[in-house]
């Protein structure tokens, strides 16, 4: 054991050593992962950042379910007591146009709006939620409240929330494609960095093999520099997601503020900033231990 | 103990370099693997540490047949036999000291006892003196006994050389092979390749003599 503690730390150190022998060398390579990976972490991050806008919509199927405006409130009553006896139905909830405006004058920027109207411009509405999410069913729905006598419009309110939540499992299945090339391509920077280390230690390797050593012994020094580039490049993406959304937000805060949100690009979590560097210095271990395996059977096949 | 049982190596491109050859050789045994160029007598040691695999037939090193050893399992059969080179194969990018403590980076020892050994074995060749130079430094006498120190700090059971005289002056091909007859006399088997005839009668031992693959003596 003592033993075994006493050659990690060996390889460690010879790791460190060849690092900071060709600092050039290292930083350019850190430099080429750290971009690659900053594109799927910064995709990760906006769709975060995005996802936690998302959450406060609702993506379950909503119905708003419009009166007539010559509709009195006994004919808004006959209309709750049809909804609440149809089947199709979950829940409904009944808005008056009083609320309603009451509602659109306490948005933000519309109050000078409302209160230039002479009369209330605002119809009586049901906000229903369907049992189904069916589109089929949600279309043969609507057909049939807009057939009442009270209804004067029916508008299905989450088709756009829908269409966000489609785009944003898009988005996270493009980010994942990406993610996965980009692992790819750092794995085969790794595995190349290595065999040129490698071909420059062929003697030693070689020599090593003859005398005793076992592959284990030889590939360790370089899957730790693997991992450590790795490591290296995985900082340097976070640095450069860092730079990026905090140029991003000077932008993305004066937008937010003119529609009067406090929206802004955040960056990633401390576990999600974390499993970047791991998983970063996890391909780099994985491109060296590629590499070295590689090259140790095409001098000693089994 | 090393033991050959017909023996045979064949070259991919077809060329037969060992034709069943059988021989044994015991332990604490000095033999020269006596022929020309090209009679196998490289192949031959080559097939003891498993870096050549027979064709056919059995190689045992202490009753191991170590022609059917996983990959795996020949680092350990490498540790305890002294491999000498004929172009030793020493580090030129690393000192006298270093090139005799490789062999002991991948043991167990601790680093204070692996240098004590290094250093034990440099005595034992005369190049304790020279342990902080450059192998380059060195004339080819002292190269083949830094080589010799490497292959010896281990403690081997084996001394395996491979043509380990072929670029020395006759008084350094002497005192090498010296140094192989005193291990010897501690009980280390010691199987020596060369072609020159004047040393092989001069340390007067056990000579196997191949020609075109076969042992002909």
């Amino acid at each position: 054991m003592k033993a075994w503690l006493r050659h990690h730390r060996g390889a460690f150190g010879a790791a460190a050593g060849k690092l900071r022998a060709q600092k050039s060398v290292a930083l350019l390579n850190a430099l080429v992962i750290g971009i690659a990976l900053s594109l799927p972490a910064g995709g990760y991050a906006l769709l975060s950042s995005l996802r936690a806008v998302a959450q406060g919509i609702s993506l379950q199927p909503q119905l708003s379910v419009f009166l007539r405006h010559e509709a009195k409130r006994q004919d808004a009553e006959t209309l709750g007591a049809r909804l609440k006896a149809d089947a199709r139905l979950q829940v409904s909830r009944f808005i008056s146009r009083e609320q309603a405006l009451k509602d659109l004058r306490e948005t933000e920027g519309l109050a000078d709006v409302v209160a230039a109207l002479n009369r209330n411009p605002l119809p009586d509405a049901f906000v229903v939620r369907p049992r189904s999410a069916d589109p089929g069913e949600l279309d043969a729905l609507a057909r049939d409240l807009r057939a009442l006598p009270e209804v004067a419009h029916v508008q299905a309110d989450s088709a756009w929330a829908r269409r966000l939540g489609a785009l944003a499992g898009t988005a996270r299945l493009a980010i994942a494609l990406l993610a996965t090339l980009l692992a790819f391509g750092l794995v085969a920077i790794t595995f190349n960095t290595i065999r040129l280390q490698i071909l420059t230690q062929r003697a030693e390797i070689e020599i090593s093999k003859l005398i005793g050593a076992t592959d284990a012994f030889i590939g360790r020094p370089f899957f730790y520099l693997g991992a450590l580039q790795g490591l290296a490049g995985g900082a340097v993406a976070l640095a450069i997601l860092w730079g990026s959304l905090a140029a991003l937000n000077t932008g993305v805060a004066d937008l937010a503020t003119s529609y009067g949100s406090s929206f802004r690009l955040a960056f990633l979590q401390p576990v999600d900033a974390a499993a970047v560097v791991l998983f970063s210095a996890g391909l780099g271990w994985v491109g060296a231990y590629l590499s070295v395996s590689r090259y140790l059977r095409e001098i000693e096949p089994s | 103990m090393i033991s050959f049982s017909s023996v045979s190596k064949r070259y991919p491109g077809g060329q037969e370099a060992l034709k069943s050859v059988s021989f044994t050789i015991a332990q604490g045994e000095f033999a020269f693997i006596a022929g020309h160029s090209g009679a196998g007598k490289s192949t031959l040691l080559k097939l003891i540490p498993a870096i050549e695999r027979p064709s056919s037939g059995a190689v045992l090193v202490n009753g191991q047949n170590v022609g059917a050893l996983k990959r795996s399992a020949l680092p350990y059969l490498r540790r305890n036999l002294g491999l000498v080179f004929q172009d030793q194969k020493l580090l030129y990018d690393r000192s006298v000291f270093q090139n005799v403590l490789l062999p002991l980076a991948f043991s167990d020892l601790s680093g204070r006892e692996a240098e004590r050994r290094a250093r034990a074995a440099l005595e034992k060749v005369g190049l304790a003196a020279r342990e902080r130079a450059n192998p380059v430094q060195l004339s080819g006498g002292e190269q083949q006994r830094l080589a010799i120190a490497r292959a010896v700090v281990n403690r081997p059971a084996t001394l395996i050389a491979d043509e380990p005289t072929a670029n020395l002056d006759a008084a350094a091909a002497i005192a090498a092979l010296e140094i192989f007859a005193s291990f010897q006399q501690v009980g280390v088997t010691v199987l020596v390749a060369t072609h020159d005839e004047a040393l092989i009668e001069r340390f007067a031992q056990r000579v196997l003599r191949l020609a075109g693959g076969s042992i002909v003596e």
